[in-house]
């Protein structure tokens, strides 16, 4: 929240001196024209973030309850400084699968290197072919609606070096849950009709 | 089973205020259950693989009853952010914002500032779609090469989130199988917008990310 509220004030020292700085025929004209650009722009305001995603399930499961909001209101380009140590922390704590230095997941990722790559919460998306979070070949070329991302994560997280063919913790690498409720659909929205 | 029943009880103390809700459903103590609150973000290449889709879920875990009366709010800009350059600063975006029953969208287009102020790029395409009412087919439109959508749709998001809050509790070593997926049967406030790739740079990797804004 720290970031959250210097913009804030920041912004309100910018229009304040602003106000101060005009002449009042100066002030009138601003006025003027803002109104003329509100009539133009129905949308003219400035809009602050609230809440930011790229992967599944990053800010749930790696970042602390108290820095929750922080994360969702912290750039990309600096998430990865403020809170890969965090992440590192949390993972460790959650999964037994990373107890020891040299223990890795099945990406070959240790502890540090996993986080280091998850703290930056973008989703890299590929122009080129496959998208897909991970379907045994690709990874991390996108989010299609069918990947089971869920479970991905938890072999991730739990699985260990040879998660994919036999998890450290297999009863806690799958959720066994791995389709969606309603078939989706092959041409746009792609996403299925409400119940 | 025992120790793995200690080590996730000591983890649960490590990790304090654990507590989670799937894939961004309800993941902060500001934004949940709110109109701001970002559920899900896809990206996928589309039917015609020239084409990509972004897909912004937010108000998740609705009931059908609950849909019926589902709006997204005027106040909420949702942004999708792509940096073509890896940088993880955004060089395109695409807005979305809603007013009196359709969906405006601006862009793609190379944003004023980046960062967590915004401004609608109105200098960018502008692309408007009606809000699909509940209960209705989906209202698609296709306006400066892009394909857009806004609308109630079934949540794409599946898992056992009530198993795992069980194992997160100590109650339970592990998952069941088969699962129950807690969020069958449950809808989300959708925006689906199919962006030729040209559009994005054409080829190569883009890092994406989507964005919730509030009105000041």
């Amino acid at each position: 929240m720290k970031i959250y509220n210097i913009k804030l004030v920041a912004l309100s020292a910018i229009i304040a001196f602003m106000a101060f700085s005009c002449s009042d025929n100066d002030q009138m004209d601003i006025q003027k024209e803002e109104e003329v650009y509100k009539k133009g722009n129905p949308f003219q305001a400035i809009y602050l973030q609230e809440d930011q995603m790229g992967r599944p399930a990053v800010n749930t499961v790696f970042v602390s309850s108290t820095s929750k909001d922080m994360f969702n209101t912290t750039i990309p380009s600096e998430q990865n400084s403020l809170f890969q140590s965090m992440f590192q922390t949390n993972l460790m704590a959650l999964s037994p699968a990373y107890a020891n230095p040299e223990d890795t997941n099945a990406l070959g990722l240790d502890a540090a290197t996993f986080t280091g790559l998850l703290a930056t919460d973008v989703l890299n998306v590929s122009l080129d072919g496959v998208t897909t979070f991970f379907d045994g070949t690709n990874v991390l070329t996108g989010r299609a609606l069918t990947d089971d991302v869920i479970t991905v994560e938890l072999i991730l997280i739990f699985g260990g070096e040879t998660g994919l063919t036999n998890p450290e913790y297999p009863t806690l690498s799958n959720d066994n849950v791995d389709a969606n409720d309603k078939a989706f659909l092959g041409d746009f929205p792609y996403l299925a009709s409400p119940w | 089973m025992k120790k793995m029943k200690v080590i996730l009880g000591i983890s649960i103390l490590a990790v304090a205020g654990f507590f989670m809700v799937a894939a961004d459903h309800i993941d902060a103590p500001a934004v949940q259950g709110g109109t701001s609150d970002i559920t899900d973000f896809y990206a996928f290449q589309g039917q015609n693989t020239d084409n990509v889709v972004f897909v912004a879920n937010v108000q998740g875990l609705l009931s059908p009853m609950a849909t019926a009366d589902a709006t997204f709010d005027e106040n909420v800009l949702i942004e999708f952010n792509i940096d073509t350059t890896g940088d993880n600063v955004e060089n395109l975006v695409i807005q979305a914002i809603p007013r009196d029953g359709k969906m405006y969208f601006f862009g793609p287009t190379n944003p004023g500032t980046t960062g967590l102020n915004s401004s609608i790029e109105t200098a960018g395409a502008q692309s408007v779609v009606d809000i699909s009412p509940y209960g209705s087919n989906a209202i698609t439109k296709t306006s400066n090469g892009l394909k857009i959508f806004a609308g109630p749709r079934d949540d794409p998001f599946f898992m056992d989130f009530a198993q795992y809050s069980e194992i997160i509790a100590g109650n339970a070593t592990g998952f069941n199988n088969p699962g129950s997926d807690t969020f069958a049967g449950t809808n989300v406030m959708s925006i689906v917008v199919e962006v030729p790739k040209g559009m994005l740079g054409g080829s190569g990797t883009v890092n994406t990310w989507v964005e919730s804004k509030r009105k000041q």
